[in-house]
Parts: structure tokens; sequence; C-alpha cells
């Protein structure tokens, strides 16, 4: 019986450690999937749509979402923290995968990983130089708190963090206007519509 | 000195000011970046919107045209004039006390000075000499323990903090060997005016290394403005800490904005 109990413990172990993405290989997977995309001789709006698929699968929209409004979430209320995420999640995939469509047939490596905590690994990559632009290092903030399904919460392009870029700018539409969330909606879907 | 004694004026003025936007009147050291005041936010705005207009008008174009010479010529000038930049990194290793690399930037500028044609062919990194990062007076004082103060937007020149202007004064101050011959040397080979034909060129050399980046930038951002200032203290605060790109140790040690998230 006590073997029974050690069998089924180890059997519940492995079946943990195989199912568990490891960070580096979720972004390694992800990153060919991207190049995939922009490497086919396909439409621009085309390329953006599929980017999209990639970018709801693969990223933590509404943690990003959260951490873009910064201590202005903890003032929102049920109903307004709902209308925000749908606003920001338009946005989102809007500016994101626009900022990727740009990028031709991209060859990224991944090289390294350094776990942070329980909830962040970063993963290092490298954009390969091209004759157009130098070599590329792109960082990846990997949300881990659910192994069995890692999402990607910041890029960090030579040092510069993306989702704080973002979180200074929806700081200072909110500070423009007296703190108002209506005035960071307004943009938002502005945005989303152009 | 006559000519000096309005920018050491100025010098004085936007040090007092920053010392007084950080504190209060007494001089605080601001070590963390991300609370760097726009003290100046409506007159930053106004100058952010001439010199989008002055890029447009001017040095896009400008930086297109130069992105249509042959590519030897691009890349003997960006060499050239990022030669010349050593000058003013060698006495920013040393005052942030790095000798060993003062001494490799040093032999790095005699190499390229000589056997790299006036700086104009990177021999020394074709030779293997470690990476070339950029140093400026407003490096050294941030490493030194100042403040940014307020971040400021100047004419021309673009994003800035009152620290980061203050360094690039020390350049026409004596800092910058380059100034110091071009407009007191007694050679017949340099001047101010080549001095400052220099310094433009180095500025469209940069920008047209950038263009689709900064188009990508704009198209992207809700407020252009607050975009271009985060990146722009993200950078500096990168450089000050002397982060070599992906040392995660120093690159990752805020983490309480990311952990928060999920006690909400």
């Amino acid at each position: 019986m006590k073997k029974f109990f050690l069998i089924l413990i180890f059997l519940n172990f492995n079946f943990i450690h195989v199912f568990s993405v490891e960070p580096d290989v979720f972004v390694q997977s992800t990153v060919n999937r991207a190049s995939e995309i922009l490497a086919k001789d396909i439409s621009q709006e085309d390329k953006i749509n599929k980017l999209k698929v990639i970018a709801k699968e693969t990223v933590d929209i509404q943690g990003v979402g959260f951490y873009s409004l910064g201590s202005a979430r903890k003032n929102l209320s049920e109903e307004e923290k709902i209308r925000y995420l749908q606003l920001f999640e338009d946005y989102f995939l809007k500016s994101f995968s626009s900022r990727l469509s740009e990028y031709t047939n991209p060859e990224i490596d991944v090289i390294s990983k350094k776990v942070l905590s329980e909830n962040y690994t970063i993963v290092n990559s490298i954009l390969k130089e091209t004759s157009e632009r130098p070599e590329v290092k792109i960082d990846w903030r990997i949300y881990t708190k659910n192994q069995d399904n890692p999402l990607i919460r910041d890029l960090i392009i030579e040092g510069l963090s993306l989702a704080r870029t973002q979180k200074e700018e929806f700081a200072s539409i909110l500070n423009s206007n007296n703190g108002n969330i209506e005035s960071l909606f307004k943009t938002l879907k502005e945005f989303s519509s152009k | 000195m006559l000519k000096k004694l309005p920018i050491i004026l100025i010098s004085i003025f936007l040090l007092t000011l920053d010392a007084n936007a950080g504190s209060d009147g007494e001089l605080k050291i601001e070590k963390d970046p991300k609370k760097v005041k726009d003290c100046f936010k409506n007159l930053n705005r106004a100058t952010f919107a001439f010199n989008q207009s002055l890029d447009k008008a001017v040095i896009k174009p400008l930086a297109e045209s130069y992105r249509s010479l042959p590519d030897p010529i691009q890349k003997g000038t960006h060499n050239f004039v990022t030669n010349l930049s050593s000058l003013v990194t060698i006495p920013n290793n040393i005052l942030q006390g790095d000798i060993k690399l003062a001494i490799i930037n040093t032999a790095r500028l005699a190499v390229n000075s000589t056997v790299g044609i006036l700086g104009t062919i990177d021999v020394a990194n074709q030779m293997g000499f470690p990476k070339y990062e950029k140093e400026d007076y407003g490096q050294t004082l941030g490493a030194w323990g100042v403040g940014p103060g307020c971040y400021v937007v100047l004419p021309v020149l673009g994003p800035s903090t009152l620290r980061d202007t203050t360094g690039s004064f020390m350049n026409v101050l004596g800092g910058d060997p380059y100034y110091n011959a071009s407009v007191h040397g007694n050679n017949e080979y340099l001047s101010e005016g080549f001095y400052m034909a220099t310094k433009a060129v180095e500025g469209i050399d940069f920008r047209s290394n950038n263009i689709e980046s900064f188009d990508n930038l704009e198209i992207n951002s809700i407020d252009f403005y607050a975009s271009v200032k985060s990146l722009y203290l993200q950078d500096r605060e990168n450089k000050i800490s002397n982060v070599r790109k992906g040392n995660i140790e120093i690159l990752y040690k805020n983490e309480e904005d990311w952990e928060e998230i999920d006690n909400n």
C-alpha cells in the first residue's frame, strides 16, 4: 500500500514535469510562429490579423492592462474594470501587431533565461543583425504562475521596457485630465478605431 | 572668459532649479528615475511640438538623403563621429573611476585615428577590442549621485534632464578636447564652424539610423511626448547604472510593480 502511494506521487510528479512548459522553449516557439507569419507573402492586414491571434494566446493581456494602469486601477469600479479591459485589449492587439508587422522575416534566437521569482522568468534573446539594422537584444518577461501556460507580460528591447513606456503614457493622459478615467477610455477607443 | 560667462550662469541657474525642483530647496539625491518631474510640462510640450515640426521639415529629409549615400560613406561618417566621441568618453571613464576602460578607449582612439584613417574605419573593433560604450558628463554626474532634476525638452536637441543639460555644458567649458582644439586651438584645420558641422552630422547620422523606429513609435503611441520621455529616461537610467545590455541582475531589481498586479 505504501508503495502504491509512492508510485502515485511519482507519477503525479512526472505528469507535472512533462506538461510544464519551459519559458525559453515557449518564447522560441512563439517567435517561430510569428516569424513564419511575417515571412509569408500575404497582405499587411492578413499578417496583422494572424499576429493578433498569436498575441491573444501568448500574452497576458489582462495582466499587462492592469500593470499599464498603475495605481489608477485601485479606484476603478468593477464595471469600469470590465470596460477598461475590453478597450485595452483592442488597443493592445492593434498596437502590438502593428509594431511587429514592420519586421520582415526576423530571426530571433533565445540565448538564456533567468528565474526572477515564482511568478517571473526573464528570457534573453537576440534579433539577428541584417544589412539594415544592427543586432537587437530583446528580453521577455514571462509570467510563470501557471507553469503549464506561461504568458508574456513585457518585452524589453535594448533595456527599454514596452510595458513601462505604456504605463507612463497612460499616466500622462490621466494626469493631463485630472485623473479622469473616461479620458483614457476615449483615447484608447480613438486609437483602436483609427 | 566673457564668452563662457553666459554658459556658466545658465549652468548655475539650471543646477539651482534642479536642486529646488527635487527637494524644496535642499539638494536631494534622486535615485528613482521613474519619479523625474516634468516641471516645465507646458513649455516642454510646446518645444516638443516645435522639434517635431523641425524634424519633419528639415532633419528627417536630411536623414533620408544621408541614407541614400553609398554604404561605405555612411559607415565611414558614423565611425568618424563615434571615434571623436571617445575624446569625451575617456575623461568620463576616468571621472567614474574606470581607469581600465579609459586605457582601452585611449588605445581604441589611437588605433582608429591612425590605422583607421582619422577614425573612418573601426580597426579596433576588427582587432577584438570590447564593444565601445559612450560616456558623457551627465552620466558621470549621475554616477556621482546627482539626481536628474526636472525633465526638459531642448529646442533642436530634444529630450534631456537638468542634470544632463548641465553635463552637456561641460563639453564647452573645457571638457571636450575636440571643442577646445576647434575653438581655442591655433590651427588652420579646425574651427568653431567645423565643430558645429561635426555635431550636426552626428545628429543626422543618429536620425538616419532610427527613421523606422521613430515612425513606428509615433504611429503606435497614444501620447508620443510621454513615450519619448519614458524611453529617454529609461535609456539614461540604464546608461548611468552602466547596464551592459542583458545584465538582468541590474535591470530587473524593482519588481514591486509587477508583483502588485496579482495582489489586486
